[in-house]
């Protein structure tokens, strides 16, 4: 399907993201399929480090949070980096499927919401959302 | 017959058959689909990690549920976790027995918690055997020179 794809905003520069989950199989995966986009992307374990690679200084285009995670979960996280002043792209990533628990990890600041597992549709369809000057081609 | 056409029919239609009995479901294909030639074994690496994942939370449910006093919270987050990852590899028959497991847990139907129990470690043994010979089989393929025909 949908391997050959230019992960690049129209001026050149390659698109960023970051994996914030705690289950070893959802990295890999998650991983894979922004890889295969032609996102470049590290992994997070949980909302902490989320927090601490952000405040090391970095910065990503796309962020795909996990809601359930040790430490620091989804919801949590997203609030502190909205607070932080991060305007990236944040979707809330999760198996919960009751409105209340979705409305409530959308209210602490995502842009979108998807259910698991993730697949490469499902990705651009969230990079679709993007507002960016210019138009990405996928 | 050339044998690695003969090869590749058996394999391709093992796969149908995993399909259609229900063992796996189109997650699967996505898995496939993230293999190439720079990530050759991705989808024996994630499978794997599922195996040991399930292992680890089967042998943890069966503790919890011979405890003295049942912790039905704990019990409830290894079933989330087994099926959040069953689903990620697309082993549809484990997680929809993890789905009946979790009702129980909430009813704190110790016997029904105790009969999905049985019921996962079958199904997780039986696509664990299923998987294993998907492997075989496609080592089989390329052994004989032949290429995987994923994705479909």
């Amino acid at each position: 399907m949908a391997t050959h794809i230019n992960g690049s905003w129209e001026l050149g520069a390659k698109m960023t993201a970051l994996v914030v989950d705690d289950d070893s199989i959802n990295q890999t995966i998650h991983h894979r399929l922004l890889e295969q986009l032609g996102i470049e992307n590290q992994v997070a374990r949980n909302g902490k480090e989320a927090i601490d690679i952000h405040c090391s200084g970095k910065k990503f285009d796309l962020i795909l949070m996990d809601r359930d995670m040790p430490i620091m979960n989804g919801i949590e996280a997203t609030r502190k980096l909205r607070a932080m002043g991060i305007r990236s792209m944040i979707a809330g990533v999760s198996t919960r499927c009751v409105k209340q628990e979705i409305q409530e990890f959308m209210e602490a600041g995502l842009d979108d919401y998807q259910e698991k597992p993730l697949t490469s549709a499902k990705i651009i369809s969230i990079l679709h959302k993007i507002h960016h000057s210019g138009s990405i081609s996928y | 017959m050339d044998s690695v056409v003969l090869l590749q029919r058996q394999l391709v239609d093992y796969t149908a058959q995993l399909f259609n009995e229900g063992f796996l479901d189109d997650q699967f294909n996505q898995l496939q689909q993230l293999q190439d030639e720079s990530n050759p074994d991705f989808v024996v690496e994630v499978v794997t990690l599922f195996f040991e994942d399930s292992e680890r939370l089967l042998n943890e449910l069966a503790k919890a549920l011979e405890q003295q006093s049942i912790d039905y919270r704990k019990i409830d987050a290894h079933v989330h976790q087994l099926k959040g990852s069953s689903s990620s590899i697309g082993a549809q028959r484990v997680q929809k027995v993890c789905i009946a497991f979790r009702n129980y847990c909430e009813e704190r139907n110790i016997e029904g918690c105790q009969k999905c129990l049985q019921q996962v470690k079958n199904e997780y043994s039986l696509v664990k055997t299923k998987l294993e010979t998907l492997f075989k089989l496609e080592q089989q393929v390329l052994a004989a020179g032949g290429s995987i025909p994923w994705p479909m």
